[in-house]
């Protein structure tokens, strides 16, 4: 095996007739954050459970670090947060970290981790008591434990207030930072779009992008959208630029990356005829609507 | 190695809070003196000490609630994490399927072993020291709470295959209700229904001492029975604990949990979470 902590070749599973993973190939480095995004259903929960080793599949092969899934290896390297996490509501926050900590055979400091999570008040209540994005805080409280070589976390931003998200993403980047791979399932486009180095889509179990969020845009050759506002003479300005007028004294324009500094020349040339300039590079979310749709044509 | 033990903990915890512990106690303790004052009244007649009757009618009684009891935690055990969904995370560290089990099992067993000490314990003290007690009644104490005990482990690990094959808390709670009903009541029903057809043949004699043994729960009477010569009277059964060979009796109820437990944990590995 290679340096990668996670190997995903050529995975396929079927549910009955359904193909729910369809050939999929994927693989993380330490310390990268990729986003794992796909329509419901798409196959993201179920891969994320063959690479714990909590699902079989029928042919192809993933490998944690060296080890195979589901194996004491690979439990030992890999943390996971599962989406709507629960846990039972008689045990308090405490005694169920406590429980994981003793069985991942760590010795954790119990209370700093709930303090770090923001539990710290809460962490001797029963769980029953808890609030969804408490029960979530105390899933994400056990993903650090004991230094994963690979976290696999399955929607964890939902049930988050802003805060805590944004929280949450730090604790992502400080897992990165310290050399643990990060898995994210999720359908939080702006979120992730800011806070991953690569983007992964699935559709209906296929992998249809794999790369970083620039590499993705210039493959999907998506126009960026430029807006300029006219002096006084919109039409003029429509006319020798070409594009459409917006909203009175505004024209847009689409064009390709590759175009785009020919495009800012010719205006900036116009000189005083335009007063401002505004671009907007693709989002992920053109993005995902353009690899989702693609499955249409 | 030790890693059980964490489970254990934490299901020893949970049986705390949410008073199952103390329900338990409390029924056994009750039921236990309710017998034993009940059954209290003819001693005289059979020439044996309280304690004996007291033993042989918290025989009758264990017999139902040890069963009972053990399926009233077991069947939640696996079924429970996973209406939970907190099964996968649990099974995503490094402890094997068989140690949570063994976890799980070592917590429900030291519980239900409380509730039968405490309970068949204060019973049983009460009848000797109102009607006193010899040597071999206080033989027949031990051998009665520890007998529960196997019983209690045997249905335990029935609980626990119930729960993985049912994939769901309320389809394993129905199916523990379905399994208490044969193993206690119907198996019973249907060879005493044999008994009377047959009238004395062959298969009277020979065959269904073996096929009553091979049930624990009978296993468990006969054992109890056969051993006390004071119990097997205040109970009036003796025709079939004198057909089998002393062994048998024990050598079902500690095969048993054995046998049910390798077969829980078969079942178990195929739960996917
Ligand atoms: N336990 C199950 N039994 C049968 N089919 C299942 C099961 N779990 C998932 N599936 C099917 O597998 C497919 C993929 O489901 P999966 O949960 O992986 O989707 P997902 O991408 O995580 O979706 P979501 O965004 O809604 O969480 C779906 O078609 C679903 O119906
Ligand atoms: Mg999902």
């Amino acid at each position: 095996m290679s340096d990668k902590v996670l190997t995903i070749h050529r995975v396929s599973k079927t549910r009955g007739k359904l193909r729910v993973l369809d050939d999929v190939d994927l693989s993380l480095s330490p310390g990268e954050r990729v986003a794992l995004l796909g329509h419901n259903g798409a196959g993201k929960s179920t891969l994320i459970k063959c690479i714990l080793g909590l699902t079989r599949f029928q042919s192809g092969a993933i490998h944690v670090g060296a080890a195979q899934p589901g194996s004491a290896a690979a439990r030992r390297d890999t943390a996971y947060l599962p989406e709507a996490v629960s846990f039972h509501p008689a045990l308090t926050g405490r005694e169920q970290l406590t429980l994981f900590a003793q069985l991942s055979g760590t010795a954790a400091d119990v209370p700093l981790l709930l303090e770090r999570v923001g539990l710290a008040d809460a962490m001797d209540r029963r769980i029953g008591a808890y609030s969804k994005g408490m029960r979530q805080r105390l899933g994400l409280a056990q993903v650090l434990l004991g230094r994963p070589k690979l976290a696999l976390l399955d929607e964890p931003t939902s049930g988050l207030d802003p805060i805590s998200r944004q929280d949450l993403y730090a604790i992502i980047d400080e897992l990165a930072g310290q050399g643990t791979a990060v898995l994210i399932a999720s359908h939080a486009l702006t979120e992730v779009e800011a806070r991953t180095d690569r983007i992964a889509i699935l559709r209906k179990g296929e992998m249809v992008a794999d790369d970083t969020l620039a590499n993705l845009s210039d493959l999907a050759g998506l126009p960026i959208r430029l807006r300029v506002r006219a002096r006084e003479n919109p039409e003029a300005l429509a006319a020798h630029l070409g594009g459409n007028r917006v909203n009175g004294a505004s024209i847009e324009l689409l064009c390709s990356p590759a175009d785009k500094m020919q495009a800012l020349r010719r205006i900036a040339a116009m000189g005083e005829a335009v007063v401002d300039l505004e671009m907007t590079p693709p989002r992920l979310e053109d993005l995902y609507r353009h690899y989702a749709k693609e499955a249409l044509q | 190695m030790t890693r059980f033990l964490a489970v254990t903990r934490a299901e020893l915890l949970i049986l705390r809070r949410n008073r199952w512990l103390l329900v338990a106690t409390l029924i056994m303790v009750l039921f236990a003196l309710a017998l034993t004052f009940a059954g209290s009244a003819p001693t005289g007649t059979l020439g044996v000490d309280m304690l004996t009757v007291s033993v042989a009618s918290m025989t009758t009684l264990s017999v139902y609630l040890a069963p009972l009891l053990a399926l009233m935690i077991a069947f939640d055990a696996i079924a429970g994490d996973v209406d939970r969904g907190s099964l996968a995370l649990l099974l995503s560290y490094p402890a094997g399927r068989g140690e949570i089990l063994l976890g799980k099992f070592t917590a429900h067993l030291a519980a239900l072993a409380f509730a039968m000490t405490v309970g068949f314990g204060t019973a049983g003290a009460l009848a000797a020291w109102l009607g006193g007690a010899g040597p071999d009644s206080h033989m027949a104490l031990a051998r009665l709470i520890l007998t529960s005990i196997l019983l209690g482990a045997v249905f335990l690990a029935l609980g626990y295959l119930l729960s993985a094959v049912a994939g769901g808390s309320t389809a394993a709670a129905g199916m523990s209700a379905g399994l208490w009903l044969i193993f206690v009541v119907l198996y019973d029903l249907g060879l005493l229904g044999a008994v009377v057809m047959d009238q004395s043949g062959t298969f009277t004699r020979s065959v269904f001492p073996w096929m009553m043994v091979a049930n624990p729960a009978d296993a468990f009477r006969l054992w109890n029975i056969a051993a006390t010569e004071g119990v097997a009277m205040a109970s009036g059964m003796t025709g079939a604990a004198q057909a089998l060979p002393a062994w048998a009796a024990p050598a079902s109820l500690l095969l048993w949990p054995l046998l049910a437990l390798l077969l829980a944990r078969a079942a178990f590995q195929r739960v996917e979470p």
